[in-house]
């Protein structure tokens, strides 16, 4: 038991330093992963490694380091050498919506702007009600990437698919593509948009712009620096696992596993596969179950509550 | 061969029409123009305050106007589609008729794409579609579609009009403007009817024709597969293409029995455009019904019968929410001109006019249910916690500028009728040939 957990450890650390590594080698130009350190923040005392282009490694001040965000061009190449896959565990999941509110902030959007959305399903009248959070399933076969007519969303060598907002025109045909609902508009100019000064990158899905379509973006710009995507980060029951497909692992930032071992021995699926969009994200089912449903109304606030009265589970239990 | 006689004392009757603009016009152009201003009002919130002003909405994300797009595309295809057979066919009765089909064609041409570019987000980057252009997406086929349609359309209209114009250059007693004359002879090319240049028009005229209808066809199937290229389940079909075509023919041969009877009624066209002509279009668009019918049956039975579960809930929410849209569209539209075009008793002009107005207010709420609740009814359930998301209701900015679109419809109409006359005169004043009028007199033993 403890060798499995030292394994796992050790090879989380080496996930994340290769995450290190790859995020160095796509600084254009040959400049410094140093130059992703802000001067102006005040020091947190607690220090972390970096690699430079030169393969030095060098010790900053953590709080030093903020997402290092590619230029538009550069975000269309992808990371090189990489695959990344994104592993839900519904048993675990109870509807805390931490992953929902870290991404909103993490991604400057408004209420009404939702890139990581929580379901609460039931495949069949007698079937058990589940929650199910739906992120931007980034297929390999999107629909959304074939029907935008300017190249404004596009599948990069990692398997992300990302939208650039500075070349959308908002025609909206990707959000009529997408099977799962999974894109949203800018109806209008959020404020929420303005308090993220830093440049516009699609890596960042942020600042936000008016008129046009924008999703989850798997947070390549978190990658980049080591980091999970802001749901994985801040999921308190750990129901969500990133990694590299290649790589065969995943992890929740507590534990790290294996991507066709877990897939394999909790049967693995991918929502909705009959339609042959061939998502990256894929989900354990909801067996043996660490909650109870009804415990995904506790605490809810009363307009999120109201989203799931019109479920056959809130209609049969009074929501 | 073209009577000259004939043809003086049609454009001596007509000549008002181009002469005079009467009050009660003018004031019909005033209140056009007032609608378009509304419209312009509504334009000018969507585009200062953003989209949120529209119904549309995240799952609702295509609205009223798409659906007048595709209401718009529909008629226009349609006056091609009808402008070009009858030309094709050298059908007798198309005479007086076919001018107006032509207009239609054109006007609903130059007006439909407007409300796509409505539905844009970012109408300021509109030239990315040259810049960036993906041949991938059939948005771009769209885009090369309707600007050749509307390059092919022009070219029609022109050479069909090409000969009223000269006519009008060369008849000395029409009082217009000096300006107005000096644009007929430019028009004109000079053309002066030599033998030549008959055999040349009558030539690309023919060209044209036939080259309208083919793109007529593709043009609204492109767009039908914009709708089924996508994997919702009320758009996925294959038979999208084709049933649209039919709708769109359908729906303008019911604007165009209204126009013609509009322009008899305001220009006393009493003796040219009779029942005969009424009857004609009907027994059109009975045609039309049974295969719209036939179409729309084949598609709803197929998704019912199989009641798969996602299509299942589409049937349902067109059988509940939208239960009386649907029985209007898809049943009273289909079986209202069977009835009256098919009891000779009841095939009078009104009855047919009417019936033509029921068909077009159908075939507006067909298209509304194609698109809007298929949206409201996606593969993953909409859970949103803002109710006034989920379902779609155009909103005031919307409705004015659907107003506004008919309106500039109807003024396009009115001003294009002062310019050349709403009737073929020359195509009028020619003795009708022997074999086609031994055609048309068993067309009209069939009347």
């Amino acid at each position: 038991m403890e060798d499995n957990n030292d394994n796992k450890k050790s090879s989380r650390r080496q996930f994340l330093k290769k995450g290190l590594i790859a995020g160095a080698g796509v600084v254009a130009g040959g400049s410094l992963l140093a130059a992703y350190v802000d001067k102006s923040k005040p020091t947190s005392g607690e220090k972390v490694k970096v690699l430079t282009t030169e393969g030095e490694l060098v010790e900053v001040d953590k709080a030093l380091i903020h997402s290092p965000r590619v230029s538009i061009e550069e975000s269309h190449k992808g990371i090189p050498g990489r695959k990344f896959v994104m592993v839900i565990d519904l048993a675990k999941c109870k509807n805390a919506r931490k992953c929902v509110e870290a991404c909103q902030k993490g991604h400057h959007l408004p209420r009404s702007q939702e890139f990581m959305k929580v379901y609460l399903l039931q495949d069949s009248e007698k079937s058990a009600p589940y929650w199910f959070p739906k992120p931007c399933f980034h297929c390999d076969n999107p629909l959304c990437v074939s029907v935008c007519p300017v190249g404004a969303t596009y599948k990069r060598s990692d398997g992300i698919v990302l939208i650039d907002n500075q070349r959308c025109i908002g025609c909206k045909f990707c959000m009529t593509g997408c099977p799962y609902s999974t894109r949203v508009f800018a109806w209008k100019d959020y404020p929420e948009y303005a308090e993220d000064k830093e440049p516009y990158s699609p890596e960042a899905s942020s600042p936000g712009k008016e008129g046009t379509v924008s999703k989850c973006d798997f947070c390549p710009d978190l990658v980049r620096i080591g980091k999970l995507p802001y749901c994985a980060q801040n999921c308190p029951m750990g129901v969500i696992y990133f990694g590299d497909i290649d790589e065969d692992t995943v992890t929740n930032g507590s534990e790290t596993l294996r991507f066709s071992e877990l897939i394999r021995d909790r049967s693995g699926y991918r929502y909705l596969e009959v339609l042959g969009t061939r998502p990256s994200v894929y989900y354990l089912p909801p067996v043996e179950r660490q909650f109870p449903v009804e415990s995904g109304f506790k605490d809810l606030e009363e307009s999120v509550k109201n989203r799931f009265k019109n479920t056959p589970y809130g209609k049969t239990h009074k929501l | 061969m073209e009577n000259k006689d004939t043809k003086e004392k049609l454009l001596r009757e007509f000549a008002p029409q181009l002469e005079k603009t009467s009050p009660a016009t003018l004031v019909w152009i005033l209140f056009l123009l007032g609608v378009i201003a509304w419209g312009v009002y509504a334009f000018v919130a969507q585009v200062t305050k953003g989209h949120i002003v529209t119904g549309m909405r995240d799952n609702v994300v295509w609205g009223i106007y798409i659906v007048n797009f595709i209401f718009f595309m529909g008629m226009s295809y349609a006056g091609a589609i009808i402008s070009g057979t009858l030309q094709l066919f050298r059908t007798e009765w198309r005479k007086p008729i076919i001018r107006m089909a032509e207009y239609l064609a054109i006007i609903s041409l130059l007006i439909g794409p407007g409300y796509i570019l409505l539905c844009i987000g970012r109408l300021d980057r509109l030239h990315y579609l040259a810049l960036f252009g993906r041949i991938q997406s059939p948005i771009t086929w769209d885009v090369i579609a309707i600007s050749t349609d509307i390059f092919g359309c022009l070219i029609f209209l022109y050479l069909s009009i090409l000969r009223d114009i000269a006519s009008l250059r060369d008849f000395s007693e029409l009082k217009i403007p000096a300006w107005r004359k000096k644009i007929y002879s430019m028009l004109a090319l000079g053309y002066t009817g030599l033998p030549e240049q008959v055999k040349r028009l009558r030539r690309a005229t023919d060209i044209m024709a036939t080259m309208v209808i083919a793109i007529a066809i593709i043009v609204y199937s492109v767009l039908a597969w914009i709708f089924s290229v996508t994997l919702q389940p009320g758009w996925h079909s294959t038979i999208f293409g084709p049933y649209f075509v039919i709708a769109a023919v359908y729906s303008g041969t019911g604007v165009l029995i209204i126009a013609m009877w509009v322009f008899r009624k305001v220009y006393r066209l009493d003796q040219y455009i009779t029942r005969k002509h009424f009857v004609a279009m009907g027994v059109l668009m009975v045609v039309l019904a049974a295969l719209f019918g036939y179409f729309t049956f084949s598609d709803y039975l197929t998704k019912w019968y199989g009641s798969e579960k996602n299509d299942e809930s589409l049937i349902r929410i067109l059988f509940t929410e939208y239960y009386w849209p649907f029985i209007f569209s898809n049943y009273i539209g289909v079986l209202i001109p069977l009835l009256v075009i098919g009891i000779p008793k009841l095939r009078t002009i009104t009855n047919i006019t009417l019936s033509a107005l029921i068909v077009i207010v159908a075939l507006w709420f067909n298209r509304y249910l194609i698109v809007i609740p298929t949206l409201e009814s996606p593969y993953l359930p909409i859970q949103d916690s803002r109710p006034e998301w989920a379902n779609y209701a155009g909103t005031w900015v919307e409705y004015a500028l659907m107003a506004a679109g008919v309106a500039l419809f109807c003024l396009m109409f009115t001003i294009a009728s002062k310019f050349v006359p709403v009737m073929n005169v020359s195509e009028m004043s020619e003795t009708p040939k022997t074999e086609s009028s031994e055609l048309f007199k068993t067309e009209e033993s069939l009347l």
